[in-house]
């Protein structure tokens, strides 16, 4: 069973992986640069288990925050609004615990 | 064939004629009994079961954990096994209490289908399934929280989570003033589903006449 | 590439805060589904590819349960557990009584 190989506070970007059908890693929040706020747990994977495989071994779940003003160009709100999302770990590329926001 | 019909040829109605799809899961149904998949019983009690199901159940819980800060804390870690203390059952899938302060205020969308925390709140309106919503939370919280009658200031951080996994997440909404002396049903009366997904705060009560 | 279901961003109008509460017909929709995926018949994450690959018309202009009936009748047939020639043969056969 694989550990879960990031923690609280990583910053991480969202890979950009070429997947044709059932993904649960939004095209809005590809790329982007965000920050671990804390693992779920491992849960069986949905991209396997949409085609009958059961999913496992199961996969470490993220919770993943982002600056809105990160993901939206034209984003209007307040400057620490922010966003929130789960996504799988192989969806996650480790930037390493790094300075700044 | 049935299936060439305009789905919109019959009107709306609750006798004749039946809309195509309606007939449709008719004899789906008709056949998944006969089969001995399903029975009848069955249909109508899961029909029953999500009945049961409503915001009064999430109520509960929120005003359960305004008035005990122990209780909130256990939310906060496990709300599954909160619920369960209070003889509701969310055991089928993970859920996650936010918990809003005056300076945090959570929204919370599906944008991929329509995931809703139905152990707690039953089933979700026809709103926070459509595209508009599902669409627009992400980019335009603000903007959605204004059609619902909500504006914050910009130094209150908005937060949207997108359940997009195995979780689901329900807003834990600031108790309202003038509810000090208030006892938990009374609380719980004022906690509406549209607090719990985010979209509203739950209103003070009226001052009496 | 954004697929279909994929909305988070994307331009959209007002929110139809009006809905109605669901009919006796999408009660039994819904029953289906939960009762079909806790008989092990297929999975959610089966259920939502399916979903996601309806022909768009059918995403774009039917309501939410008669998607979800689509996607039932799929799987079903995906799963062998019934043929379509059955369905439409019980369709033609007309209604037999709730």
């Amino acid at each position: 069973m694989t550990e879960p190989g990031l923690r609280p506070g990583m910053r991480v970007r969202v890979r950009e992986r070429p997947v044709e059908g059932h993904v649960r890693t939004p095209f809005y929040i590809r790329g982007r640069l965000g920050r671990v706020e804390r693992l779920h747990g491992r849960f069986p994977d949905p991209e396997r288990r949409a085609y009958g495989g059961s999913g496992l071994p199961p996969v470490p779940l993220y919770l993943v925050r982002f600056r809105q003003a990160d993901l939206w160009p034209d984003y209007a709100g307040g400057a620490a609004d922010s966003l929130l999302i789960d996504l799988y770990e192989h969806w996650l590329e480790p930037l390493g615990d790094g300075h700044g926001a | 064939m049935a299936h060439d019909h305009d789905v919109h040829a019959h009107p709306p109605g609750r006798d004749h004629p039946v809309r195509e799809w309606e007939a449709r899961e008719a004899a789906i149904r008709g056949l998944l009994i006969e089969k001995g998949v399903l029975t009848a019983d069955e249909i109508r009690r899961k029909i029953e079961e999500w009945e049961q199901k409503s915001p009064a159940l999430g109520a509960r819980i929120v005003a359960r954990a305004w008035l005990d800060p122990a209780f909130e804390a256990r939310l906060l870690a496990d709300a599954n096994a909160a619920a369960a203390e209070l003889g509701i059952d969310a055991s089928g899938v993970k859920v996650v209490a936010l918990k809003n302060t005056p300076s945090l205020h959570h929204l919370v969308v599906c944008t991929l289908c329509s995931c809703y925390p139905r152990a707690l709140l039953g089933l979700p309106p026809a709103w926070y399934k459509s595209k508009a919503y599902r669409s627009r939370a992400v980019r335009d919280p603000r903007g959605v929280l204004a059609e619902f009658g909500m504006a914050l200031p910009p130094e209150v951080e908005v937060r949207v989570v997108d359940s997009t996994a195995d979780c689901r997440y329900l807003v834990l909404p600031m108790r309202p003033a003038g509810t000090e002396s208030w006892d938990e049903p009374r609380l719980a009366a004022l906690v509406t589903r549209d607090a719990m997904i985010g979209v509203a705060r739950v209103a003070a009560p009226a001052r009496p006449a | 590439m954004r697929a279909m279901h994929d909305l988070g961003g994307l331009p959209a109008g007002p929110i139809e805060r009006e809905g109605h509460d669901p009919s006796l017909a999408e009660r039994r929709v819904d029953a289906l589904m939960s009762l079909l995926m806790a008989r092990g018949v297929f999975n959610v994450d089966e259920m939502r590819r399916t979903i996601e690959a309806l022909p768009r018309e059918i995403y774009e202009r039917h309501d939410y349960y008669e998607r979800w009936l689509h996607t039932i009748e799929r799987l079903l047939v995906e799963k062998g557990v019934l043929t379509r020639a059955e369905i439409e043969a019980r369709l033609a056969a007309g209604p037999a009584g709730a």
